[in-house]
């Protein structure tokens, strides 16, 4: 039996723990107090707030019409763009010009009749500004995107948010480098970008957003994200799929009712595969009644050209890492545990 | 402030479904537990698959897009493997668990699990300090030995868990406590450390611990923030315990927090009139990973 105090706080923990393991022998906790069991069994079943059948007919309905309040919510207006035959889509561009540039060059050569970006225009690469002429010239119909959004707000950071404070400190360094090196113009371009836009490839009206048809910054990531709610998505937006980004990560799913599920990856950093290319999609109308065509291309452009950028404007050495080895080196957090087991990192 | 003046917030889509799936039972008797799980608390008893099943079918046609598991400790439902097998049908799934069940049998069946599935599926193991001077105080004697040897056990299986950490001291929430978190983890081979970090709840075995919650701990109308109260994770989640459908994982001890029977029952409009409310608005808490 020790005496010394440490001794004494550690008995007087171990009491403590000893009659929390048995105090509730036939009681429940009701708040702070504890009450026989059934007496909380009682008051729980009299409580239940039970909605009518038709106000649960009702409730059902709504979850499945259009949502469009919240700050992070999603604007629906717009007109109807198209119908295209064949339609390029890319997002997160993050400053890599050269990358845009080579997407660009394969819409060409492919014919595409239409090139959408769903935004993320800045973070992690060298010379921001470069991107804007490349997109003007190039006729590209763009979304914005949560950086779009903080920068044009004037917003602190890119409110990511990390638990890990490596990933913040790298996070504010990417924002506050392309905060620094966009023109006031620039930035009021970006407040201006709609939300969401509505696309007709060949029949199939598809709604393409930056994280989502509900939030700008919500991540659909391959394993995280069930079949039924994408289906609920397509029901609450009225569309025959969904076209989306944010993650960084590429994955096409074909639901059961035939619609499609579609995140087109990013063209502005590789996606933690081990490959230097980047990722794009590829949109292409079937024949009448036929599925919409969708193809997920791997983009080979000059990675080595923009490492270099990134190293002469002083950036982080993880994120010219990166460019040159295809592994994530930074903001791995938000990776669920399928993505995050396969990244090197 | 008369609960009259709380503000109501209504469902936006179901896209968090939990599972109280060991009730409030536990092997241990956390001195943080705002639910107070013990061996010996029935107030919400384990559930089996055959009950388990009407609601994730339920909660498919809602669009349900996540799946979590808690108690209590999960593991000790005798059915808890089958269970998530299950729920691995219909999204991806997160057990929340003390480790201490996590023998190495089931850390390799829960990694084949796993890497079966086209789904995610997360472990969330509960650390409360970097050493058991800091942990073994709120979680029980000799716990954090054994939990460090649960993670590098699951880890070593092929599955990294998420590491949870409450804040039960306020070193816990700076970056200073993180790191040592994370340090921590690393120091034991987890190259790839995860963790997510909540704030207490003032309830339960925790209120006894640190004091409830004070008078003026409640939301009034007056707090909605222009953007309304999507922030707040029962605009988007609901709970099911073997006794019903509760509103969110944190009121489960509350009788009025209960909604229904089934799904369909719990789709209306909550009222914030719980002090609870006022932590998940102030500190902006989701118990989604």
């Amino acid at each position: 039996m020790s005496t010394k105090p440490e001794g004494r706080a550690a008995e007087a923990t171990a009491d403590r723990n000893a009659v929390a393991l048995t105090r509730h022998r036939g009681l429940a906790t009701w708040g702070e107090r504890l009450v026989p069991l059934g007496e909380f069994r009682d008051a729980s079943s009299r409580s239940g707030r039970v909605l009518g059948d038709e106000e649960r007919e009702r409730e059902r309905q709504r979850l499945r019409q259009p949502v469009g309040d919240g700050a992070d919510a999603v604007e629906l207006e717009g007109p109807l763009e198209g119908p295209w035959s064949r339609a390029i889509v890319f997002g997160g561009v993050y400053s890599n010009h050269r990358a845009l540039e080579a997407v660009l060059d394969e819409a060409v050569s492919w014919g595409a009749d239409a090139i959408y970006c769903l935004g993320d225009l800045g973070g992690f690469g060298p010379s921001p500004e470069r991107v804007r002429p490349l997109l003007a010239q190039g006729g590209v119909r763009v979304i914005q995107g949560n950086y779009e959004q903080s920068l044009a707000s004037g917003a602190e950071d890119c409110n990511c948010g990390y638990a890990d404070p490596r990933d913040n400190h790298f996070a504010e360094i990417s924002y506050r480098y392309t905060e620094r090196h966009c023109t006031e113009e620039f930035k009021r371009e970006l407040g201006e970008l709609p939300a969401a836009r509505r696309i007709l490839v060949g029949e199939r009206e598809l709604l393409a957003a930056h994280g989502s048809p509900r939030r700008v910054n919500e991540f659909l990531f391959a394993s995280t994200t069930s079949t039924p709610y994408l289906e609920v998505l397509c029901d609450r937006f009225a569309c025959d799929g969904v076209v989306c980004t944010h993650t960084g990560l590429h994955w096409h799913r074909r639901l059961p009712s035939g619609r499609d599920a579609l995140n087109v990856g990013v063209i502005g950093r590789p996606a933690n595969d081990g490959r230097r290319e980047v990722w794009y999609a590829r949109l292409e109308a079937g024949a009448r009644g036929q599925p919409l065509g969708v193809e997920l291309v791997p983009l080979r452009y000059d990675w080595s050209a923009l490492a270099r950028e990134i190293r002469a404007e002083g950036l982080p050495e993880e994120f010219a890492l990166t460019i040159e080895t295809g592994w994530w080196t930074t903001c791995l957090e938000v990776l669920p545990a399928k993505e995050r087991a396969r990244s090197r990192y | 402030m008369t609960s009259s003046a709380a503000p109501r917030v209504a469902l936006d889509g179901l896209d968090v479904l939990w599972f109280q799936v060991s009730g409030t039972l536990c092997n241990l008797a956390c001195g943080h537990c705002f639910v107070s799980c013990s061996p010996t608390n029935h107030t919400h008893e384990h559930m089996t698959l055959e009950q388990i099943r009407p609601y994730l079918e339920e909660g498919a046609e809602l669009g349900v897009r996540e799946l979590y598991f808690t108690g209590g400790e999960p593991f000790l439902n005798p059915e808890m493997e089958a269970i998530l097998e299950e729920a691995l049908r219909f999204g991806p799934a997160t057990v929340l668990t003390n480790g201490l069940l996590l023998d190495e049998e089931r850390c390799r069946r829960l990694a084949a699990l796993a890497a079966a599935a086209d789904y995610s599926l997360d472990v969330r193991i509960s650390l409360d300090g970097w050493n058991a001077e800091t942990n073994d105080p709120v979680r029980g004697d000799g716990t954090f030995l054994r939990i460090l040897a649960a993670i590098v056990r699951l880890h070593d299986a092929g599955l990294n868990p998420v590491v949870t950490v409450t804040e039960v001291s306020s070193e816990h929430r700076t970056d200073r406590g993180k790191a040592r978190f994370l340090a921590l983890l690393r120091s034991r081979g987890i190259t790839k450390p995860r963790l997510k970090v909540l704030p207490v709840f003032q309830l339960g075995a925790e209120a006894e611990r640190t004091g409830g919650y004070r008078s003026w701990q409640r939301l009034t109308a007056s707090d909605a923030p222009e953007s309304g109260w999507d922030h707040l994770q029962c605009s988007s989640c609901r709970m099911v315990t073997d006794q019903g459908v509760w509103v969110c994982p944190i009121l489960v001890n509350e009788p009025s927090a209960r909604m229904g029977e089934t799904l369909a029952d719990a789709l209306g409009s909550f009222e914030l009139s719980h002090p609870a409310c006022w932590t998940c608005h102030e500190y902006g808490v989701t118990c989604r990973t």
